[in-house]
Protein backbone atom coordinates (compact mmCIF):
# COMPACT_ATOMS: atom_id res chain seq x y z
CA UNK A 1 0.00 0.00 0.00
CA UNK A 2 0.94 3.60 -0.53
CA UNK A 3 2.19 5.81 2.04
CA UNK A 4 1.77 9.40 1.96
CA UNK A 5 2.91 11.38 5.01
CA UNK A 6 0.94 14.49 5.35
CA UNK A 7 1.83 14.97 8.83
CA UNK A 8 4.80 17.60 8.28
CA UNK A 9 3.54 19.79 11.37
CA UNK A 10 3.46 17.05 13.79
CA UNK A 11 7.33 15.99 12.95
CA UNK A 12 9.73 15.54 9.52
CA UNK A 13 11.83 12.86 8.20
CA UNK A 14 15.49 13.48 9.91
CA UNK A 15 17.59 14.68 6.63
CA UNK A 16 20.04 12.26 5.77
CA UNK A 17 23.41 14.47 5.61
CA UNK A 18 21.92 15.85 9.07
CA UNK A 19 22.13 12.29 10.57
CA UNK A 20 25.61 12.12 8.93
CA UNK A 21 26.94 14.86 10.61
CA UNK A 22 25.01 13.55 14.05
CA UNK A 23 26.66 9.98 14.33
CA UNK A 24 30.17 10.68 15.38
CA UNK A 25 28.76 12.48 18.66
CA UNK A 26 26.90 9.83 19.44
CA UNK A 27 30.24 7.71 18.81
CA UNK A 28 33.60 8.93 19.25
CA UNK A 29 33.36 12.54 19.95
CA UNK A 30 31.01 11.94 22.66
CA UNK A 31 32.93 14.68 24.94
CA UNK A 32 31.16 17.03 27.55
CA UNK A 33 31.82 20.56 25.92
CA UNK A 34 32.73 21.96 28.97
CA UNK A 35 36.07 19.88 29.68
CA UNK A 36 39.13 21.41 28.61
CA UNK A 37 40.79 18.19 26.82
CA UNK A 38 40.47 17.60 23.50
CA UNK A 39 36.99 15.77 23.55
CA UNK A 40 35.33 18.56 25.14
CA UNK A 41 36.85 21.24 22.84
CA UNK A 42 35.45 19.40 19.59
CA UNK A 43 32.16 18.87 20.90
CA UNK A 44 32.44 22.76 22.22
CA UNK A 45 33.44 23.99 18.76
CA UNK A 46 30.70 22.05 17.00
CA UNK A 47 28.07 23.48 19.13
CA UNK A 48 29.49 26.88 18.14
CA UNK A 49 29.57 26.05 14.62
CA UNK A 50 25.58 25.12 15.06
CA UNK A 51 25.10 28.13 16.65
CA UNK A 52 26.30 29.93 13.75
CA UNK A 53 24.39 27.89 11.31
CA UNK A 54 20.94 28.54 13.19
CA UNK A 55 21.59 32.18 13.32
CA UNK A 56 22.07 31.87 9.53
CA UNK A 57 18.62 30.50 8.86
CA UNK A 58 16.91 33.88 10.58
CA UNK A 59 19.52 36.25 10.07
CA UNK A 60 20.53 37.11 13.63
CA UNK A 61 23.85 36.92 15.42
CA UNK A 62 25.26 33.69 16.79
CA UNK A 63 25.10 34.75 20.81
CA UNK A 64 21.62 35.53 20.21
CA UNK A 65 20.79 31.83 20.04
CA UNK A 66 20.00 29.93 23.29
CA UNK A 67 19.68 25.95 21.97
CA UNK A 68 17.02 24.21 24.07
CA UNK A 69 15.76 20.89 24.02
CA UNK A 70 12.21 21.63 22.19
CA UNK A 71 10.09 24.38 20.23
CA UNK A 72 7.90 24.23 23.51
CA UNK A 73 10.60 24.60 26.01
CA UNK A 74 11.66 27.64 24.03
CA UNK A 75 8.45 28.79 24.50
CA UNK A 76 8.09 28.17 28.27
CA UNK A 77 11.58 30.10 28.61
CA UNK A 78 10.20 32.99 26.85
CA UNK A 79 7.32 33.87 28.35
CA UNK A 80 8.36 33.12 32.18
CA UNK A 81 11.79 34.43 31.42
CA UNK A 82 10.60 37.73 30.01
CA UNK A 83 7.61 37.99 32.42
CA UNK A 84 9.89 37.59 35.88
CA UNK A 85 12.51 39.40 34.43
CA UNK A 86 10.00 42.42 33.72
CA UNK A 87 7.38 42.19 36.85
CA UNK A 88 8.95 45.10 38.79
CA UNK A 89 7.98 47.07 35.62
CA UNK A 90 4.27 46.14 35.59
CA UNK A 91 2.47 42.08 35.85
CA UNK A 92 0.31 42.55 32.35
CA UNK A 93 0.83 40.12 29.44
CA UNK A 94 -0.77 39.46 25.76
CA UNK A 95 -0.85 36.51 24.37
CA UNK A 96 -3.35 35.48 21.23
CA UNK A 97 -5.90 33.30 20.86
CA UNK A 98 -4.58 30.62 18.11
CA UNK A 99 -0.72 30.06 20.12
CA UNK A 100 0.29 26.46 20.92
CA UNK A 101 -0.59 25.18 24.28
CA UNK A 102 3.46 25.66 25.08
CA UNK A 103 2.36 29.29 25.08
CA UNK A 104 -1.63 29.32 26.32
CA UNK A 105 -0.49 26.67 29.21
CA UNK A 106 2.79 28.86 29.92
CA UNK A 107 0.26 32.17 30.47
CA UNK A 108 -1.98 30.80 32.69
CA UNK A 109 0.85 29.74 34.72
CA UNK A 110 1.93 33.08 35.05
CA UNK A 111 -1.72 33.85 35.64
CA UNK A 112 -1.55 31.66 39.06
CA UNK A 113 1.85 33.33 39.73
CA UNK A 114 -0.22 36.77 40.03
CA UNK A 115 0.39 38.33 36.23
CA UNK A 116 -3.11 39.26 34.03
CA UNK A 117 -3.53 37.58 30.68
CA UNK A 118 -4.68 39.39 27.69
CA UNK A 119 -5.80 37.14 25.50
CA UNK A 120 -5.79 38.53 21.82
CA UNK A 121 -8.83 37.63 19.75
CA UNK A 122 -8.55 36.55 15.86
CA UNK A 123 -10.86 37.36 12.69
CA UNK A 124 -12.46 34.15 10.77
CA UNK A 125 -9.13 33.56 9.23
CA UNK A 126 -7.13 33.57 12.47
CA UNK A 127 -5.34 36.83 12.26
CA UNK A 128 -4.26 38.82 14.99
CA UNK A 129 -5.50 42.79 14.57
CA UNK A 130 -2.99 45.05 15.22
CA UNK A 131 -4.84 47.41 16.45
CA UNK A 132 -6.44 44.83 18.76
CA UNK A 133 -2.67 44.37 20.03
CA UNK A 134 -2.72 48.32 20.41
CA UNK A 135 -5.42 48.86 22.12
CA UNK A 136 -4.85 45.53 24.57
CA UNK A 137 -1.60 47.46 26.18
CA UNK A 138 -1.23 49.48 29.25
CA UNK A 139 0.90 50.72 31.54
CA UNK A 140 1.64 47.42 33.27
CA UNK A 141 2.14 45.31 29.74
CA UNK A 142 5.61 44.03 29.91
CA UNK A 143 5.61 40.90 27.68
CA UNK A 144 3.71 40.35 23.74
CA UNK A 145 3.59 36.76 22.46
CA UNK A 146 2.12 35.98 19.27
CA UNK A 147 2.94 33.14 16.75
CA UNK A 148 4.21 33.84 13.66
CA UNK A 149 2.27 31.06 12.07
CA UNK A 150 -0.54 28.51 13.77
CA UNK A 151 0.18 24.79 12.77
CA UNK A 152 -3.30 24.25 13.22
CA UNK A 153 -4.42 26.72 10.56
CA UNK A 154 -1.61 27.84 8.87
CA UNK A 155 -2.51 31.27 8.88
CA UNK A 156 0.71 34.01 8.98
CA UNK A 157 0.38 36.67 11.65
CA UNK A 158 1.23 40.31 10.94
CA UNK A 159 4.32 40.39 13.31
CA UNK A 160 6.37 43.46 11.82
CA UNK A 161 3.14 45.26 12.52
CA UNK A 162 2.84 44.09 15.69
CA UNK A 163 6.36 44.78 16.67
CA UNK A 164 6.10 48.12 15.86
CA UNK A 165 3.69 48.56 18.63
CA UNK A 166 5.60 46.69 20.90
CA UNK A 167 8.10 48.96 20.34
CA UNK A 168 6.79 52.13 20.51
CA UNK A 169 5.58 51.04 23.89
CA UNK A 170 8.52 49.06 25.35
CA UNK A 171 6.90 46.38 25.37
CA UNK A 172 8.81 42.86 24.55
CA UNK A 173 7.53 40.95 21.99
CA UNK A 174 7.94 36.93 21.34
CA UNK A 175 7.09 34.65 18.32
CA UNK A 176 6.83 31.52 18.31
CA UNK A 177 8.69 30.56 14.92
CA UNK A 178 8.45 26.59 15.47
CA UNK A 179 6.19 26.37 12.52
CA UNK A 180 8.10 29.03 10.14
CA UNK A 181 11.48 28.39 11.06
CA UNK A 182 12.88 26.22 7.93
CA UNK A 183 9.31 26.70 6.32
CA UNK A 184 9.26 30.52 4.99
CA UNK A 185 11.82 32.85 4.73
CA UNK A 186 12.81 34.61 8.39
CA UNK A 187 14.59 37.74 9.25
CA UNK A 188 14.67 38.43 13.10
CA UNK A 189 15.89 42.13 12.37
CA UNK A 190 13.01 42.56 9.43
CA UNK A 191 10.38 41.03 11.97
CA UNK A 192 11.79 43.35 14.61
CA UNK A 193 11.05 40.28 17.50
CA UNK A 194 12.57 40.33 20.75
CA UNK A 195 11.89 36.65 20.95
CA UNK A 196 11.96 34.00 18.43
CA UNK A 197 11.25 30.33 18.96
CA UNK A 198 12.54 27.22 16.89
CA UNK A 199 12.71 23.16 16.53
CA UNK A 200 15.00 21.69 14.46
CA UNK A 201 12.62 18.63 13.82
CA UNK A 202 10.09 21.23 11.90
CA UNK A 203 13.01 21.61 9.41
CA UNK A 204 14.32 18.11 9.09
CA UNK A 205 16.63 18.40 11.78
CA UNK A 206 16.06 15.82 14.77
CA UNK A 207 13.80 15.75 17.83
CA UNK A 208 14.99 16.92 20.96
CA UNK A 209 16.87 20.39 19.80
CA UNK A 210 15.17 23.66 19.76
CA UNK A 211 16.28 27.38 20.15
CA UNK A 212 14.92 30.71 21.62
CA UNK A 213 16.35 33.68 19.81
CA UNK A 214 17.09 36.58 22.32
CA UNK A 215 17.94 39.80 21.14
CA UNK A 216 21.24 41.07 22.63
CA UNK A 217 20.56 43.35 25.52
CA UNK A 218 17.06 41.55 26.27
CA UNK A 219 17.48 40.41 29.82
CA UNK A 220 15.47 37.39 30.64
CA UNK A 221 15.42 34.59 33.60
CA UNK A 222 16.57 31.28 32.89
CA UNK A 223 14.06 28.49 33.03
CA UNK A 224 16.99 25.83 34.51
CA UNK A 225 19.08 26.63 36.87
CA UNK A 226 22.35 25.21 37.13
CA UNK A 227 25.51 25.23 35.32
CA UNK A 228 27.08 27.83 32.70
CA UNK A 229 25.82 26.02 29.51
CA UNK A 230 24.24 28.82 27.19
CA UNK A 231 26.07 31.56 28.79
CA UNK A 232 24.11 30.68 32.08
CA UNK A 233 20.89 31.52 30.54
CA UNK A 234 19.50 27.96 29.86
CA UNK A 235 21.45 25.03 32.37
CA UNK A 236 21.78 21.46 31.80
CA UNK A 237 24.77 19.42 29.38
CA UNK A 238 24.05 20.03 26.06
CA UNK A 239 22.14 17.60 23.61
CA UNK A 240 25.29 17.89 21.23
CA UNK A 241 23.93 15.56 18.23
CA UNK A 242 21.17 16.70 18.20
CA UNK A 243 22.09 20.38 18.23
CA UNK A 244 25.16 19.66 15.35
CA UNK A 245 21.99 18.29 13.52
CA UNK A 246 19.69 21.42 14.03
CA UNK A 247 22.55 23.15 12.76
CA UNK A 248 22.82 21.19 9.94
CA UNK A 249 19.34 21.06 9.18
CA UNK A 250 19.33 25.02 9.18
CA UNK A 251 22.23 25.35 7.17
CA UNK A 252 20.10 22.90 4.19
CA UNK A 253 17.26 24.67 4.86
CA UNK A 254 18.61 28.07 4.55
CA UNK A 255 20.08 26.48 0.69
CA UNK A 256 16.89 24.86 0.02
CA UNK A 257 13.97 27.04 1.12
CA UNK A 258 13.11 28.53 -1.68
CA UNK A 259 12.69 25.19 -3.94
CA UNK A 260 11.03 23.77 -0.59
CA UNK A 261 8.38 26.36 -0.82
CA UNK A 262 7.55 26.32 -4.30
CA UNK A 263 7.25 22.50 -4.11
CA UNK A 264 4.67 22.17 -1.34
CA UNK A 265 2.90 24.98 -2.34
CA UNK A 266 2.35 23.51 -5.80
CA UNK A 267 1.06 20.45 -4.31
CA UNK A 268 -0.84 21.82 -1.69
CA UNK A 269 -2.59 24.00 -4.18
CA UNK A 270 -3.57 20.66 -5.88
CA UNK A 271 -4.96 18.85 -2.64
CA UNK A 272 -6.69 22.28 -1.53
CA UNK A 273 -8.58 22.37 -4.63
CA UNK A 274 -9.66 18.94 -4.97
CA UNK A 275 -10.58 18.66 -0.79
CA UNK A 276 -13.07 21.75 -1.81
CA UNK A 277 -14.78 19.70 -3.88
CA UNK A 278 -16.52 17.59 -1.87
CA UNK A 279 -19.64 19.62 -0.50
CA UNK A 280 -19.39 20.69 2.88
CA UNK A 281 -15.90 21.15 3.81
CA UNK A 282 -14.64 24.30 4.19
CA UNK A 283 -10.83 25.64 4.29
CA UNK A 284 -9.72 26.74 7.68
CA UNK A 285 -6.88 29.71 8.21
CA UNK A 286 -6.42 31.86 5.42
CA UNK A 287 -6.43 31.40 2.01
CA UNK A 288 -3.31 33.14 0.76
CA UNK A 289 -1.46 34.24 3.81
CA UNK A 290 -0.74 30.79 4.86
CA UNK A 291 2.39 28.56 5.28
CA UNK A 292 2.91 27.15 1.44
CA UNK A 293 2.78 23.51 2.88
CA UNK A 294 0.19 23.85 4.93
CA UNK A 295 -3.78 23.02 4.30
CA UNK A 296 -6.69 22.61 6.86
CA UNK A 297 -10.27 22.32 7.02
CA UNK A 298 -13.38 21.44 8.60
CA UNK A 299 -15.51 18.45 7.09
CA UNK A 300 -19.37 18.68 8.38
CA UNK A 301 -21.15 16.21 9.66
CA UNK A 302 -18.22 13.71 10.56
CA UNK A 303 -15.40 13.48 13.15
CA UNK A 304 -11.84 14.21 12.36
CA UNK A 305 -10.38 10.91 14.85
CA UNK A 306 -12.61 8.83 12.16
CA UNK A 307 -11.21 10.28 8.82
CA UNK A 308 -7.62 10.22 10.50
CA UNK A 309 -8.35 6.27 11.35
CA UNK A 310 -10.04 5.63 7.55
CA UNK A 311 -7.41 7.79 5.99
CA UNK A 312 -4.54 6.19 7.82
CA UNK A 313 -6.27 2.55 7.01
CA UNK A 314 -5.30 3.77 3.20
CA UNK A 315 -1.94 4.79 4.20
CA UNK A 316 -2.80 8.41 4.37
CA UNK A 317 -1.10 10.10 7.51
CA UNK A 318 -2.65 13.02 9.09
CA UNK A 319 -3.68 15.03 11.56
CA UNK A 320 -6.85 16.75 13.17
CA UNK A 321 -5.85 19.73 14.70
CA UNK A 322 -2.63 20.41 16.82
CA UNK A 323 -1.42 16.66 18.61
CA UNK A 324 -2.24 17.60 21.88
CA UNK A 325 -5.90 18.73 21.24
CA UNK A 326 -6.50 15.43 19.11
CA UNK A 327 -5.18 13.25 21.83
CA UNK A 328 -7.17 15.16 24.23
CA UNK A 329 -10.33 14.49 21.98
CA UNK A 330 -11.77 17.87 22.62
CA UNK A 331 -12.61 20.83 19.84
CA UNK A 332 -9.87 22.56 19.29
CA UNK A 333 -9.36 26.14 20.97
CA UNK A 334 -7.75 28.06 18.13
CA UNK A 335 -10.84 26.50 16.06
CA UNK A 336 -12.90 27.71 18.30
CA UNK A 337 -11.51 31.10 18.79
CA UNK A 338 -12.15 31.39 14.76
CA UNK A 339 -15.75 31.25 15.39
CA UNK A 340 -16.27 27.61 14.07
CA UNK A 341 -18.92 26.10 16.04
CA UNK A 342 -17.93 23.17 18.10
CA UNK A 343 -19.69 20.36 16.48
CA UNK A 344 -18.00 21.41 13.43
CA UNK A 345 -14.75 21.76 15.23
CA UNK A 346 -14.95 18.08 15.86
CA UNK A 347 -14.23 17.24 11.84
CA UNK A 348 -11.11 19.32 12.04
CA UNK A 349 -8.56 17.98 9.68
CA UNK A 350 -4.80 19.18 9.02
CA UNK A 351 -2.63 18.11 5.84
CA UNK A 352 0.92 19.49 5.68
CA UNK A 353 3.24 18.83 3.53
CA UNK A 354 7.15 18.05 2.97
CA UNK A 355 9.82 17.34 0.42
CA UNK A 356 9.10 13.42 0.31
CA UNK A 357 5.72 13.97 -0.93
CA UNK A 358 5.00 13.56 -4.83
CA UNK A 359 2.06 14.81 -7.37
CA UNK A 360 2.14 11.22 -7.33
CA UNK A 361 0.85 11.33 -3.71
CA UNK A 362 -1.41 14.13 -4.35
CA UNK A 363 -3.22 11.88 -7.16
CA UNK A 364 -3.32 9.18 -4.52
CA UNK A 365 -5.26 11.40 -1.87
CA UNK A 366 -7.47 12.80 -4.77
CA UNK A 367 -8.90 9.51 -5.52
CA UNK A 368 -9.46 8.43 -1.81
CA UNK A 369 -10.20 11.30 0.23
CA UNK A 370 -13.70 11.82 -1.39
CA UNK A 371 -14.25 8.00 -0.77
CA UNK A 372 -13.52 8.29 3.36
CA UNK A 373 -15.78 11.24 3.70
CA UNK A 374 -18.62 9.53 1.40
CA UNK A 375 -18.32 6.36 3.50
CA UNK A 376 -18.00 8.40 6.76
CA UNK A 377 -20.78 9.92 6.35
CA UNK A 378 -23.17 7.37 5.15
CA UNK A 379 -22.46 5.81 8.59
CA UNK A 380 -22.90 9.23 10.60
CA UNK A 381 -26.11 10.25 12.36
CA UNK A 382 -25.78 13.21 11.02
CA UNK A 383 -25.02 12.56 7.21
CA UNK A 384 -28.46 14.62 7.01
CA UNK A 385 -27.33 17.72 8.63
CA UNK A 386 -26.79 18.49 12.20
CA UNK A 387 -30.79 18.16 13.34
CA UNK A 388 -32.85 20.70 14.84
CA UNK A 389 -31.48 23.61 17.49
CA UNK A 390 -28.36 23.66 19.12
CA UNK A 391 -25.22 25.01 18.39
CA UNK A 392 -24.40 22.44 16.00
CA UNK A 393 -27.13 23.87 13.85
CA UNK A 394 -25.40 26.29 12.39
CA UNK A 395 -23.05 26.35 9.39
CA UNK A 396 -19.84 27.52 8.98
CA UNK A 397 -19.10 29.76 6.30
CA UNK A 398 -15.71 31.56 7.89
CA UNK A 399 -13.31 29.49 5.46
CA UNK B 1 32.52 47.73 51.03
CA UNK B 2 33.26 50.47 48.65
CA UNK B 3 30.11 52.27 47.57
CA UNK B 4 30.73 54.38 44.63
CA UNK B 5 28.30 56.30 42.23
CA UNK B 6 28.91 57.82 38.76
CA UNK B 7 31.58 55.72 37.39
CA UNK B 8 31.56 55.89 34.01
CA UNK B 9 32.43 52.36 32.15
CA UNK B 10 34.25 51.59 28.77
CA UNK B 11 31.61 48.74 28.35
CA UNK B 12 28.83 46.88 30.25
CA UNK B 13 28.13 43.03 30.99
CA UNK B 14 24.53 42.59 31.85
CA UNK B 15 24.48 39.38 33.94
CA UNK B 16 21.54 40.05 35.90
CA UNK B 17 19.17 36.77 36.48
CA UNK B 18 22.76 34.60 35.70
CA UNK B 19 23.90 32.68 38.75
CA UNK B 20 27.16 31.40 39.79
CA UNK B 21 29.63 31.39 38.47
CA UNK B 22 28.28 33.54 35.82
CA UNK B 23 29.80 36.53 37.06
CA UNK B 24 33.18 35.37 37.10
CA UNK B 25 33.22 33.46 33.57
CA UNK B 26 31.71 37.08 32.54
CA UNK B 27 34.49 39.72 34.46
CA UNK B 28 37.49 36.96 33.29
CA UNK B 29 36.17 37.32 29.54
CA UNK B 30 35.03 41.04 29.51
CA UNK B 31 38.46 41.89 30.90
CA UNK B 32 40.67 40.29 28.94
CA UNK B 33 39.30 42.18 26.00
CA UNK B 34 40.25 45.35 27.51
CA UNK B 35 43.17 47.86 27.63
CA UNK B 36 44.59 48.75 30.62
CA UNK B 37 43.07 51.50 32.35
CA UNK B 38 39.96 50.63 30.78
CA UNK B 39 36.26 50.58 33.07
CA UNK B 40 34.32 46.78 33.21
CA UNK B 41 30.57 47.39 34.39
CA UNK B 42 28.98 44.16 35.34
CA UNK B 43 25.20 44.38 36.45
CA UNK B 44 23.99 41.53 38.45
CA UNK B 45 21.60 40.18 41.40
CA UNK B 46 23.76 37.82 41.96
CA UNK B 47 24.61 38.20 46.12
CA UNK B 48 27.47 35.89 46.22
CA UNK B 49 29.60 38.71 43.52
CA UNK B 50 29.67 41.26 46.72
CA UNK B 51 32.51 38.73 48.16
CA UNK B 52 33.45 37.27 45.31
CA UNK B 53 34.34 39.93 42.27
CA UNK B 54 36.34 42.06 45.06
CA UNK B 55 38.40 39.13 45.37
CA UNK B 56 38.90 37.88 42.01
CA UNK B 57 40.08 41.82 41.69
CA UNK B 58 42.77 40.96 44.19
CA UNK B 59 44.09 37.99 42.89
CA UNK B 60 44.49 39.06 39.19
CA UNK B 61 45.99 42.25 40.22
CA UNK B 62 42.90 44.40 38.73
CA UNK B 63 41.41 47.46 40.47
CA UNK B 64 38.05 47.03 42.45
CA UNK B 65 36.62 50.30 41.96
CA UNK B 66 33.48 49.92 43.68
CA UNK B 67 29.69 48.74 43.60
CA UNK B 68 26.70 50.98 42.79
CA UNK B 69 22.67 50.09 43.77
CA UNK B 70 19.86 50.08 41.40
CA UNK B 71 17.07 49.30 42.18
CA UNK B 72 17.17 45.09 41.99
CA UNK B 73 20.95 44.71 40.99
CA UNK B 74 24.45 45.90 41.88
CA UNK B 75 26.55 47.66 39.39
CA UNK B 76 30.33 46.63 39.69
CA UNK B 77 33.27 48.44 38.32
CA UNK B 78 36.51 47.11 37.64
CA UNK B 79 39.16 48.93 35.81
CA UNK B 80 42.26 46.68 34.27
CA UNK B 81 45.91 47.44 35.71
CA UNK B 82 48.81 46.75 33.47
CA UNK B 83 49.80 44.06 35.28
CA UNK B 84 47.33 42.14 33.26
CA UNK B 85 47.98 42.39 29.33
CA UNK B 86 45.08 42.21 26.76
CA UNK B 87 44.07 38.56 26.52
CA UNK B 88 45.74 37.63 29.26
CA UNK B 89 43.60 35.94 32.40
Amino acid sequence: MRRCYFDHVATNPLHPEVLDVMMPYFKEDFGNPLSIYDLGTSAREAIEKARGQVAGLINAKPQAIVFTSSGAEANNFALRGIAFARQNQGKHAIVSKVEHHSILNSARFLEKSGFVVTYLPVDKHGIVDPDTVKKSINKETVLISVTHASSEIGSIEPIREIAQIAKEHRVTLHADGVATTGNIPVDVKKLGVDLYSMAAHQFYGPKGAGALYVKEGTRIAPLIYGGIQEGGRRAGTENVPAIVGMGKAAEIAAQELPGRMEHCRKLRDALIDSVLKVPNVHLTGHPEKRLPHHSSFVVEFIEGEAMLLMLSMKGILSASGSACSSRALKSSPVLLSLGVPSALAQGSIVFSLGTDNSMEDINYFIEEFPQVVKKLRDMSPFSSGWGQGGEGDKCYTGG
Amino acid sequence: MRFVHGVKADITADIVYMMCPMHLLKLDEMIKGLDAGQVLEILTDYDGALEDIPQWCKRTGNEFIGLDEDEDYYKFYVRKTDKQQKGES
